[in-house]
């Protein structure tokens, strides 16, 4: 039998939160596109998870426990409940962009910096999310699984269907960008 | 398999997420397969460019600042208070070690070893992770401990009393290897050591409950080993659980 993690709650709580506090950051303010907003947000989730600490199961991913709480507060706060019905989105098969011809790599050298993160703000926020989670946060499908609360499967689609759709909003920039010219 | 079959593992590949045996067969494909590894390449350059891009915000010093002071523990409490206690018994240990020395180098002996147990005891409690198997049941704990120390020890059911089992670690005192479990009674942690007793290596200790500083010690052998139970917690609850482990033979 596992028993609730047992260590001094308040010490290892700051051990462990504190390294997480940049990227949880970073996520927060992609979620509420908005720096007091994501301010807020961070320091509720924190708040949160000092409070529910003692309760926090020893064994299980502290790191998604950190990102549940965060998510959760924001779909709860004045933004999120907005975005909720975007971020918990069922799976669409007749939402996903349609595959394109562009060469990819010819796709990629002529985005940058800049247009990739204009692109990141423009898909779905469900889309982004996941795309943030894999990518800039490097957790696996599993971790993934345990932070959104969804099986691997739909982990494994999801993200799918993100790249799919971050590439189509860049070639769609791109082909705009030639015809400005 | 087809480049196209290979194709629709790509990303699962590139994400560290394809078992084993087919990323190595995938692997060989793209050594052999230009088509594929330019695909892959591309790829790879999209998720590159998608965690340079994603990495876009940085929180102020002032919002750092506050959140850190917030997550910290109150003084006197959590690992501030276990530093605080630690330095104290040291302090003490040292002092009375000081006094002990006249008494002989049995009692010095003793010291230290009590010293060395009231470390262990502080810093296991203010680790990150205390103990390296963590389970409140005793048949989970023991054989954790098989192939790890030299003995064998009983563990004694806790049910019906206050005591919980938190998990155990291995613990060298004076060169040798023992058991180290950690019980919980209500806000309070106490070590418990077991170790194969040395006869003259380690110093022949009082049987019965010791008032050490700030820590209560109570140590007994049985079985060729010798068991210490040291913590903050009252003498009676030192007292009670050690007559529990010894109930346990
Ligand atoms: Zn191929």
């Amino acid at each position: 039998m596992e028993v609730p993690d047992q260590r001094l709650p308040a010490a290892t709580f700051e051990d462990l939160a504190m390294p997480l506090f940049d990227q949880l950051y970073n996520f927060a303010h992609w979620l509420t596109q908005d720096t007091a907003e994501a301010e807020d947000l961070v320091q509720e989730t924190y708040a949160k998870a000092l409070r529910g600490f003692p309760s926090f199961q020893l064994g299980t991913n502290f790191r998604a426990w950190m990102y549940r709480i965060l998510r959760n507060s924001f779909l709860s706060s004045r933004t999120g409940l907005k975005a909720t019905v975007i971020l918990d989105a069922e799976e669409q098969e007749d939402a996903l962009p349609k595959e394109t011809t562009t060469p990819e790599s010819l796709l990629l050298e002529q985005a940058n910096r800049e247009m990739v993160q204009q692109a990141l703000g423009e898909v779905p926020a469900h889309h982004r999310e996941i795309l943030l989670l894999f990518e800039v946060e490097e957790m696996s499908y599993q971790e993934i699984s345990e932070t959104l609360v969804i099986p691997i499967g739909t982990v494994m689609s999801r993200l799918s269907r993100a790249r799919k759709a971050l590439r189509s909003v860049l070639q769609q920039k791109l082909a705009g960008g030639r015809h400005g010219m | 398999m087809a480049c196209e079959e290979w194709g629709s593992k790509l990303d699962l590949y590139l994400d560290g997420e394809l078992p084993a045996a087919e990323a190595s067969a995938l692997g060989l494909h793209l050594r052999s397969c230009s088509a594929c590894a330019s695909d892959a390449l591309e790829r790879v350059q999209f998720k590159r460019s998608v965690q340079i891009a994603g990495r876009r915000y940085a929180p102020s010093a002032q919002l750092r600042d506050k959140i850190a002071k917030d997550s910290a523990p109150a003084p006197l409490v959590g690992l501030r208070w276990w530093r605080w206690a630690a330095v104290a018994a040291l302090a003490l240990i040292v002092a009375a070690g000081a006094l002990y020395t006249s008494l002989g180098r049995e009692n010095a002996q003793r010291q230290r070893l009590y010293s060395e147990l009231a470390d262990l005891h502080v810093a296991t409690l203010a680790s990150v992770a205390p103990v390296d198997v963590v389970s409140s049941d005793r048949h989970t704990v023991k054989p954790w401990f098989q192939g790890r120390i030299p003995f064998t020890f009983n563990l004694p059911e806790l049910q019906g009393s206050e005591f919980s089992l938190v998990g155990g670690r291995v613990a060298y005192v004076q060169q040798s290897a023992g058991a180290h479990l950690i019980f919980q009674v209500r806000q309070h942690k106490i070590s418990v050591f077991i170790f194969p007793e040395r006869g003259a290596e380690m110093p022949s200790l009082a049987t019965g409950p010791v008032n050490q500083l700030s820590f209560n010690v109570e140590s007994w052998t049985r079985n060729g080993l010798r068991y210490f139970v040291i913590g903050d917690a009252s003498p009676d609850d030192i007292r009670a659980l050690s007559k529990l482990l010894r109930s346990a033979g």
